[in-house]
C-alpha cells in the first residue's frame, strides 16, 4: 500500500530578509501509512501546527517534500483529497448546522439533494442528530467541534487533519470526545494525525505518537501505542495505558532536556 | 432566541418602557403647568397635541416630501456605499488608500455643504437634499460594508483555502454573509442620518411645504406649537425609520447574535 503521507527531509524556516530567523521545522521525515492515527505531540512552539498544515499545503516548507496520497501536498489539496478540523470549530454562524456539514460538498457541486442526505448521515455519524436546523451559537462548544468533523468528513476524505480539535473543551468532554473519534475513525476507515498537547489523548487516540521538541522543531521519538481495540474507558484505566503514558512523558523530558 | 409572545407577556416586556415615556410626558405637562412657562419656550404636550390635530394635513404633507428626499438619498447613499465597498474588497492597496480618507471625510460635517447643494441644484429641487442625504449616508455605509468584508476570521479563510477555492467562492460564501450585520449596522445609523440631512438641509432653504422650512417658518412666527407638532412628526418618522431597518435585520439575518 502506498503511504498516505511521507515527509522528506522537511525544513521550515520563518522570517529572514531582515527580520530574525525561526526554525519551526528541522529534518522531518515521517512516513504515515493507510488507516493510521497519528498524534504529534510538544511543548508549545514545537511546531506540530505548522508540521500538519505543511502537510495541508497551508504552509509550505522552506525545503524537502511533502507527498500526500502520491502526488505534492499542492496536488491534493486542489483534489480535495483531506478534511481540516481547527482548535476552534470555525463554523460559519450564518449557516444552520446542517447547511455547515453541506458546505464543502456545496463547494464541490454536489446536487443539493445528495449533499443534504450525505450531511445527514454525517450529522448521524457525531450523533447530532435533531440539530440540522440549529444555529451554531445554540450549540455547546462540544457539540460544534462534532459540526466541524461532520464538515470535515462530509466529502469522505481519506486523510482527516486535526489540530488540537479538543483543546478548548473540558476533561470529560475531552474523553468522550477521544471515544466518539475513535469510533468513527473505526466506521470511516479514515487515515488521521491529530495534533495535540495531552498526553492521555494522545496515547489513547493513535497507533503511534509522534514526539516533537522546540527551537528547533523536530520529531525526537515515534512511540508505537500497542492498546488493544476496542478502547473504552477502562483501557485509561489499564496499567499498559499508563506505561505508555510515562514512556511519551519521558519522551518528551528527554526532547526538553537535550535542548537545554 | 424570542419565542412567540403573548400580548400580555409583551407588554410586561415593554413595561419599564412605557413607564418612562409615560412619566416623562405627565412630568412634563405638570410643570409647564405648574411654573406658567410661557409658549414660546416650551408649550405643554396636551397643546402640541391640540395643534398637530389641527394642522395635520399640512404636516404631514411637509413630512411626506421631507421622508421621500431622505428615502431616495438613503437608497442612493447606502446603495453606493455598498457597490464601492464590494469594488475595493478585491483590491487591498485601492481599499488601503481609500479607507482613511473615507474616514476623515465620516467625519466631517457634512451637513454644512448643504448652502453648497442647494445652490448646485436650486434649493427647491429636492435634488439638492438628496445630495446632501446621499453624501452622509454614503461613507457610513462604505466604510462598515469594507469592515465587514475584511475582518473575517482568519481560520474561515485558511478553511476555505482548504478547500482550494477562488476568491469570488471566499467573498460570496464568507466575506458577503459576514459583512451582513456590519451593513445593517451601517443601515440603523443612516436611518437617523437621513432624515437629520434632509430636514437641516431644508433650514437651509427649500419649498414651503416640506418639513425643515414648516418648523422654521412656525417657529419665526411664533407659533411653536405647530413648530413642536411638526417635530413631533419627525422624531415618529425617524423612529419608524429605524424599526423598519429593524425588522428587516431580523428577517434576513435571524443568524446574528447580537440581534434582540
Amino acid at each position: 500500500m502506498t503511504p498516505v503521507v511521507t515527509l522528506t527531509n522537511v525544513n521550515k524556516v520563518f522570517g529572514g530578509g531582515g527580520r530574525p530567523q525561526t526554525v519551526a521545522l528541522k529534518d522531518i521525515n515521517l512516513q504515515i501509512e493507510p488507516r493510521e492515527f497519528i498524534s504529534l505531540i510538544g511543548p508549545s512552539g514545537c511546531g506540530k501546527s505548522t508540521l500538519l498544515r505543511t502537510i495541508a499545503d497551508l504552509v509550505p516548507p522552506s525545503s524537502g517534500e511533502v507527498v500526500v496520497n502520491g502526488k505534492s501536498a499542492h496536488q491534493a489539496r486542489l483534489n480535495r483529497e483531506y478534511g481540516m478540523v481547527f482548535q476552534a470549530p470555525v463554523l460559519f454562524e450564518w449557516r444552520t448546522v446542517l447547511h455547515n456539514v453541506e458546505l464543502p460538498l456545496e463547494i464541490m457541486g454536489v446536487p443539493k439533494k445528495e449533499r443534504e442526505q450525505r450531511a445527514r448521515e454525517m450529522l448521524k455519524l457525531v450523533e447530532l442528530q435533531g440539530f440540522e436546523r440549529h444555529y451554531p451559537w445554540q450549540l455547546s462548544g462540544g457539540m460544534q467541534q462534532r459540526v466541524a468533523i461532520a464538515r470535515a468528513l462530509a466529502f469522505r476524505p481519506q486523510l482527516l487533519l486535526m489540530d488540537e480539535p479538543f483543546g478548548a473543551l473540558d476533561e470529560l468532554t475531552r474523553e468522550r470526545m477521544n471515544a466518539e473519534l475513535l469510533r468513527i475513525w473505526h466506521e470511516t476507515k479514515t487515515t488521521v494525525v491529530f495534533v495535540t498537547h495531552s498526553i492521555p489523548e494522545a496515547v489513547f487516540l493513535s497507533t503511534r505518537v509522534v514526539v516533537m521538541s522546540a527551537r528547533p522543531g523536530r520529531i525526537t521519538a515515534i512511540i508505537p501505542i500497542d492498546l488493544p481495540y476496542p478502547r473504552d474507558v477502562e483501557t485509561r484505566e489499564s496499567p499498559r495505558f499508563f506505561e505508555l503514558v510515562t514512556e511519551v512523558r519521558e519522551a518528551l523530558r528527554r526532547g526538553e532536556e537535550r535542548m537545554a | 432566541m424570542t419565542m412567540a409572545q403573548s400580548p400580555a407577556q409583551t407588554l410586561a416586556r415593554y413595561a419599564p418602557q412605557i413607564t418612562v415615556f409615560v412619566a416623562v410626558v405627565i412630568a412634563w405637562e405638570v410643570i409647564v403647568r405648574a411654573l406658567n412657562i410661557p409658549r414660546f419656550l416650551l408649550p405643554a404636550p396636551s397643546v402640541i397635541v391640540a395643534a398637530l390635530i389641527a394642522t395635520f394635513g399640512t404636516v404631514i404633507e411637509s413630512a411626506w416630501y421631507t421622508l421621500r428626499n431622505a428615502l431616495l438619498g438613503f437608497l442612493i447613499g447606502c446603495g453606493a456605499g455598498i457597490a464601492v465597498a464590494l469594488a475595493t474588497a478585491r483590491w487591498a492597496t485601492v481599499r488601503e488608500g481609500l479607507l482613511p480618507v473615507a474616514i476623515a471625510v465620516n467625519s466631517i460635517p457634512i451637513i454644512a455643504f448643504a448652502p453648497i447643494t442647494n445652490n448646485w441644484f436650486g434649493s427647491n429641487n429636492p435634488l439638492s437634499k438628496v445630495a446632501i442625504v446621499v453624501l452622509i449616508t454614503f461613507f457610513p455605509t462604505m466604510i462598515n460594508t469594507v469592515r465587514g468584508l475584511t475582518l473575517v476570521e482568519p481560520a474561515k479563510l485558511e478553511l476555505m483555502r482548504s478547500y482550494a477555492v477562488s476568491e469570488l467562492v471566499v467573498l460570496t460564501k464568507v466575506r458577503i454573509p459576514n459583512a451582513l450585520p456590519y451593513v445593517f449596522n451601517a443601515f440603523k445609523v443612516c436611518s437617523a442620518l437621513s432624515l437629520i440631512g434632509a430636514i437641516v438641509a431644508e433650514y437651509f432653504g427649500g419649498p414651503r411645504k416640506s418639513l425643515g422650512v414648516y418648523i422654521l417658518q412656525e417657529a419665526q412666527l411664533f407659533r411653536f406649537d405647530n413648530a413642536w407638532a411638526a417635530i413631533i412628526i419627525a422624531s415618529v418618522l425617524g423612529i419608524a425609520f429605524y424599526l423598519v431597518v429593524l425588522a428587516a435585520e431580523r428577517k434576513l439575518i435571524p443568524w446574528h447574535v447580537s440581534v434582540d
